[in-house]
């Protein structure tokens, strides 16, 4: 199984302190965290884990520093991780990184399934699962909230559409995204946490003794770049986008001082009233 | 120019959805502006009477992909009934609404035909782009929030086609419908695979659809000062005596205090209701940029430097759990 993991800004809980003179926002100064919906995909894969054996293997695209998510998903039930990593890969649209995904799943070799969390709360796209399932030439089932049975390959998937939810019966291999009404991540492991808090990447550290050290006790975190994917520069990154940023401009949002009312009966009463009498209600 | 806008249909048994109607009058602004033509794909089972009504609503076009295996959405056939279109036809232009069904099948059309997608587009245009020395003429600005809803970004896919968006419901207004339009029918005869057949639904199960925020007169809407999904009762009540529909913020929904089609704001629905109740709701920008073409908004919060306030016309700094009840007393005991 593989889980495919993003590092996020966490954008949920922008305060002021994140926010420049000019009202824009310093992505920086926003704390990195794991893409909440990859916790809950990573959660169906380790519950399949637990059920059924079978490896998990986190990947995931992004800055060197992206180590961090696979550190937590390795900590929480991954067996081990890949970081894509290149200063080509930067500037990716959701095409581009389906495009390199592609490259590195089939580097990889044959899977049984893939997670993906329904969509990261940076983008709110939830384009790259399908666009990386068209890209292998299979299945997807989109919005699932539980694998309800699983054999050779037979699956039933419950997922959530509009107004209700449906049960889809496949086969492997498949690709599926991970809705945050299914199963509740579990926290990290102590034991776990303890254990891959050293591990990191030949590219962080420098001497070859401890490179060697951290391979033997399996805390060498392996990394792919274009060379080692074997895709050409072209597909990646800014280069292989098809949609471009034309601009980029600050929400300008009405601005109001509205008039209160205090939380006594006379003052909702006197609210009520305002809104009758100007036919609101 | 080029070869027309496109608009994928989306139904249900023959009903056609509300987001596909709203899509056909955009549609309909951007090939005029062009000048060009706009056709739409409608992919289901027994959906030929629906034809008429897609070009009432401004098709000059209507491909109908009708077979009984296509009944209900299927993630594979669709798709490649669309991809197959797309490459006999090379539309200019193809919107698709970011609903459950569109957000599945758009990334899998875009991914195959290798083209640039914008999700869940608050605005489209047509206009100029220009990069470096080259620039691009009367093509589509695809407007959308992005960060959390912090900025809003002007996306453009100038080389290659089609270039593809998704859009959620209620942002555009559908055009009233011209019986007198004419348009062309053409009935496709899909030969679909067993591989294309490869999933299936077992069961499907739909709640009528109860909850519509984009033409309620009035909206309630809970936060996550409301704590709890068993207190959204409170704001299910104070709706129910003002007769209007309960809505609630991102964060809410996200805590499963309430389902995700009560999802008020920039990626749920965008609402333009009568009145517009915000109880508990901070109001993060996206909130606040889905709810600001309301005409009256009443903002109920215990922070009085939550920006809901700022886009409020009326406000009561206090907890949601008092006021409620006095409202609810106050409106029954009006005069």
């Amino acid at each position: 199984m593989l889980c495919l993991i993003k590092q996020v800004p966490d954008t949920r809980n922008i305060t002021l302190n994140v926010l420049r003179e000019d009202g824009t926002v310093n992505r920086q100064a926003l704390p990195a965290i794991v893409n909440p919906d990859d916790l809950f995909a990573l959660e169906m894969a380790t519950g399949i884990k637990d059920k059924y054996g079978g490896k998990i293997t986190a990947m995931s695209m992004g800055p060197p520093m992206a180590i961090e998510v696979l550190k937590d998903a390795l900590s929480r039930g991954a067996d081990q991780a890949i970081l894509l990593t290149d200063k080509k890969f930067a500037g990716a649209d959701t095409l581009a990184t389906s495009s390199l995904l592609e490259w590195a799943i089939r580097k990889y070799g044959e899977l049984d399934l893939i997670f993906c969390g329904r969509q990261a709360i940076d983008g709110d796209t939830a384009q790259v699962g399908p666009q990386v399932a068209e890209k292998l030439d299979i299945p997807q089932v989109t919005f699932a909230e539980a694998i309800e049975y699983l054999s050779e390959n037979d699956i039933v998937i419950r997922r959530t559409i509009d107004n209700g939810y449906e049960r889809i019966r496949g086969r492997l291999p498949l690709l599926i995204t991970v809705t945050n009404t299914a199963d509740h991540p579990r926290p990290p492991s102590i034991k776990r946490l303890m254990f891959w808090k050293k591990a990191n990447t030949k590219n962080s550290v420098k001497s070859i003794q401890e490179q060697e050290k951290l391979s033997e006790k399996g805390l060498l975190i392996p990394v792919w770049g274009l060379e080692e994917i074997g895709c050409s520069a072209e597909i990646c990154g800014f280069a292989g986008s098809e949609t471009w940023i034309k601009n980029v401009e600050n929400v300008k949002l009405i601005s109001r001082n509205p008039k209160l009312f205090d939380t006594t009966e006379q003052g909702i009463k006197n609210l009520i009233n305002e809104l009758v009498e100007d036919h609101i209600i | 120019m080029e070869n027309g806008v496109w608009v994928f249909i989306e139904n249900d048994s023959g009903t056609v959805a509300d987001i596909s109607y709203e899509l056909l009058g955009k549609g309909r602004e951007l090939a005029d502006r062009l000048g060009s033509e706009l056709a739409c794909l409608i992919i289901g089972h027994q959906i030929s009477d629906t034809a008429p009504e897609l070009i009432a609503y401004g098709a000059d076009k209507v491909y109908v992909a009708d077979d009984s295996q296509l009944t209900h959405y299927l993630t594979l056939p669709y798709a490649r009934i669309a991809v197959d279109l797309i490459k006999e036809f090379r539309p200019s232009i193809l919107l698709i609404g970011a609903t459950s069904i569109g957000r599945d099948l758009a990334p899998r059309i875009a991914s195959n035909v290798r083209t640039g997608l914008t999700a869940d587009c608050t605005d489209l245009q047509i206009g100029e782009y220009k990069f470096g020395k080259k620039t691009w003429k009367e093509i589509l600005l695809q407007i959308r929030p992005a960060f959390g809803g912090n900025v809003i970004a002007t996306i453009v896919t100038p080389e290659t086609r089609p270039q593809m968006a998704t859009v959620r419901e209620g942002v555009f207004n559908r055009h009233p419908a011209d019986s007198f339009r004419r348009g062309q029918v053409v009935q496709l005869n899909p030969v679909l695979t067993d591989q294309d057949m490869i999933l299936k639904v077992v069961e499907r199960v739909k709640a009528e659809k109860k909850v519509n925020l984009k033409s309620a007169k009035i909206i309630v809407s809970g936060g996550m000062g409301v704590g709890s999904k068993e207190n959204f009762e409170i704001i299910h009540e104070l709706a129910g005596v003002l007769g209007g529909q309960v809505g609630a913020s991102r964060a809410a929904v996200d805590a499963g205090f309430i389902g995700r089609e009560h999802q008020v704001g920039q990626t749920g629905t965008t609402v333009r209701p009568n009145l517009y109740l915000a109880c508990g709701i901070s109001g993060a920008i996206q909130h606040r940029a889905g709810i600001q073409e309301s005409n009256r908004i009443v903002a109920i919060n215990t922070d009085l430097h939550a920006p809901i306030f700022s886009i409020a016309q009326y406000g009561i700094i206090g907890d949601l759990n008092e006021v409620i009840p006095k409202m609810i007393n106050a409106y029954k005991n009006k005069d």
